[in-house]
């Protein structure tokens, strides 16, 4: 990555706790530690992607970074300055730069306003002088940049279809023409032919206006697809974050090791030397000591559970969390097909 | 499996034959404008011991299409069904699932059909535990006590890998993660040991390092028990792990039915090819963003089909009259490989799958 722009958005040290129920005087006792020290940039232009299972706190950071959550401890900095303490109206003017796009677009979209609203509510709100012409044109003009009829804004969400509705929150996210995108799960409630048509939405109007994004999704091919760099999350923590190609190609992390290992791969004729993963992941309100990972690796030693191992850099732009240096990770391995179930036809020749 | 040599129309009973015999399915709902065919004419066999996936976008009718060999599919509010489902019975004889009467019905499922839904925390009761739930079946087809029903279930949680299974028979659904209650789930469909396992969605639920650990269980109990699974889901991926054989739907109708290499290796409908394209690979990742291939438009509107081919307006290979004229045929392009596409022929000889379709 190039070092010379400031980056669009840099993490520092980002903490969020939500206490749970409360003990003896009102005070709360337990919290889930659902960001617990994390730190990452992103520089202009960039995407920048999270992965994770459900519970490692990718979209708490999302939330956070966007100042939607109060961070517990940390900085987050936005375009060099610095919005973690920042009260709502001292927010107001960067809240236009940053904007959001949801899992779920049956949700995310109010079904009793028209489209026109919905994809003109940030002109609404951040130019509240816009003359109704302009609006309209705007708004116009958004709808169009996703790929839809110019006169969609007269009709309701109920009245397309959800990668259509996908493509109403995109042009909404993308009415004030923000510095940072962050995408959570944008593709996850979209069946596979329609999540391809948003995947390259999303990477069309990246190129055409610079944006800036952070892609946060479980699906590890689609975050590999979409993004320049990825970091994976457990538990709270960064394990490890590379561009994307050596992070698939030379994984250094044993749990991204997993990750990569446990994805299946639509290719019959592929059979993965599987790690299969005992048990969940922990519980965010009582973690293992030292590594949160140890309790599932296959190569934990006694000094994981000791201390929390410190994200380092082991290549240029490439760091991970994890004490041994000494292991010989593979993506993936291929293994000959399971003999009870050999292929229908002969294998092709590679 | 190696399926023994069955042809598609054949009503083989014997004990070579077909476990299962779907013959022109069709499921009609009545919607505010009209009759709205959910599935239409579909048919297909399920082989002992084989899994077949059944694969489709939201609205193809692959769900439907369990429900109606559940016979979870009620006559209410104007729904026909039509066909038949041909069950080969433990004793030998042939069902049809659709003419059965309700007592022969409850008397199949679970013991001879059962099924593990999407998931697993609206599928289970949340007021009765695990040990309850995974015996109620037990109990109620073996007529044996209680007590015994319980011993069993400790026994089937220990099968699908619950640890502490003696223990866990007296949990609550709430208090088991999204994995364990997947497994619980699996346990209630297996308790009757059924000869056929449909299967919705399983693993959709799940992130994937605990699908990974579903999917391994899964085909490790079909190893050991000898059972049939119809696998439902939209994942490619999944798809290329379990399947024996696939079945690709569309709008109500099998559009490409093949074993599973060829179906990957080469499909001859343009939509498996538009699918197979539009997934991401993870061993891809890093390289050209331009790559993927998206399919245009979007699935139809069941009330509104377009005329003939289904697909005909986000095919790139449309020809007016032949696409949009009748509904094509499911024609057999190999003896174990069919295809309902016009311009297959054309299509597989101009389009190798790694090829992109020109715009």
């Amino acid at each position: 990555m190039t070092a010379s722009p400031p980056p669009v958005l840099e993490v520092d040290g980002l903490v969020k706790h939500f206490p749970i129920g409360s003990g003896l005087f009102g005070r709360s006792r337990d919290k889930v530690r659902a960001v617990d020290g994390v730190s990452f940039s992103v520089a202009k232009g960039e995407v920048l992607g999270l992965v994770g299972e459900s519970g490692s706190g990718k979209t708490t950071v999302g939330r956070t970074v966007l100042r939607l959550d109060t961070p517990t401890d940390g900085a987050i900095r936005f375009l060099g300055n610095d919005i973690t303490h920042l009260t709502r109206s001292q927010l107001r003017p960067f809240r236009r730069q940053m904007q959001l796009v949801f899992q779920d677009p049956f949700s995310s979209l109010n079904p009793r306003m028209r489209v026109d609203r919905i994809v003109g509510a940030p002109l609404a709100i951040h130019e509240p002088g816009m003359a109704a012409a302009e609006r309209t044109q705007r708004v116009e003009d958004a709808l169009a940049m996703v790929g839809l009829p110019r006169n969609s804004g007269e009709r309701f969400p109920h009245e397309f279809s959800g990668g259509q509705r996908q493509r109403i929150g995109i042009a909404r996210a993308l009415m004030l023409r923000p510095e940072l995108l962050v995408a959570d799960e944008p593709v996850s409630a979209l069946d596979v032919s329609i999540q391809a048509q948003v995947v390259k939405l999303l990477l069309d109007v990246r190129a055409k206006l610079g944006l800036t994004i952070l892609f946060i999704a479980h699906d590890l091919a689609v975050v590999g697809h979409v993004s320049d760099r990825v970091a994976v999350m457990y538990l709270g923590k960064l394990v490890e974050i590379a561009d994307t190609r050596t992070l698939f190609r030379d994984p250094r992390h044993p749990y991204t090791e997993a990750l990569f290992s446990a994805a299946p791969v639509p290719d019959p004729t592929i059979r993965r030397q599987r790690i299969v993963l005992t048990g969940d992941i922990p519980s965010p309100i009582n973690p293992p000591s030292g590594c949160a990972f140890r309790t599932r690796c296959r190569y934990a030693l006694p000094a994981c559970a000791a201390e929390v191992p410190p994200l380092r850099e082991v290549a240029k732009g490439h760091l991970k969390a994890c004490l041994r240096d000494d292991l010989e990770l593979v993506p993936w391995q291929d293994a000959p097909r399971d003999p009870a179930r050999p292929p229908a036809v002969a294998t092709p020749a590679p | 499996m190696s399926a023994p040599g069955v042809n598609a129309s054949g009503l083989a009973t014997s004990g070579e034959g077909p476990l299962l015999q779907v013959r022109d399915l069709t499921v009609e709902f009545r919607g505010q404008t009209g009759r709205v065919a959910a599935v239409n004419g579909v048919s297909f066999d399920v082989r002992p011991g084989e899994t077949l996936a059944l694969v489709g976008e939201s609205g193809s009718g692959k769900s439907v299409t369990s429900l109606a060999i559940m016979r979870l599919i009620g006559k209410a509010g104007g729904t026909r069904i039509g066909g038949q489902i041909l069950l080969r019975r433990r004793n030998g004889a042939t069902v049809d699932l659709l003419a059965a009467s309700d007592p022969e019905i409850r008397e199949i499922r679970g013991t001879e059909i059962a099924m593990v839904f999407q998931e697993p925390m609206t599928s289970l009761n949340p007021v009765h535990t695990i040990g309850a739930q995974v015996a109620e079946g037990i109990v109620f087809h073996r007529r044996i006590s209680r007590r015994a029903a319980l011993a069993e279930a400790v026994e089937l949680l220990d099968l699908v890998g619950i640890p502490e299974p003696r223990r866990r028979i007296d949990s609550f659904p709430h208090q088991l993660s999204g994995g364990m209650r997947q497994r619980a789930m699996i346990a209630v469909a297996l308790a009757c040991k059924p000869g056929l396992l449909i299967a919705d969605e399983p693993t959709t639920a799940l992130d994937v390092t605990i699908q990974a650990q579903i999917l391994e269980l899964m085909q490790r109990l079909q190893r050991q028990t000898g059972m049939s699974i119809v696998f439902i889901t939209h994942n490619l991926g999944v798809v290329a792990e379990v399947a024996d054989r696939v079945l690709v739907m569309y709008a109500g109708r099998i559009v490409e039915q093949a074993p599973v290499v060829p179906l990957f290796g080469q499909p001859l409908m343009p939509y498996t090819q538009g699918l197979l394209r539009s997934v991401p690979r993870l061993d891809m990742a890093g390289g050209v963003h331009e790559e993927l291939h998206a399919i245009p438009g979007n699935v139809p509107d069941p009330t509104a089909m377009p005329p003939g081919c289904a697909f005909h307006p986000r095919c790139a290979h449309f020809q007016p009259t032949v696409c949009d004229g009748a509904v094509p045929a499911l024609e057999a392009a190999d003896p174990d490989h069919s295809v309902r596409c016009a311009r297959w022929r054309e299509v597989s000889r101009r389009v190798p799958a790694s090829q992109p379709v020109p715009a």
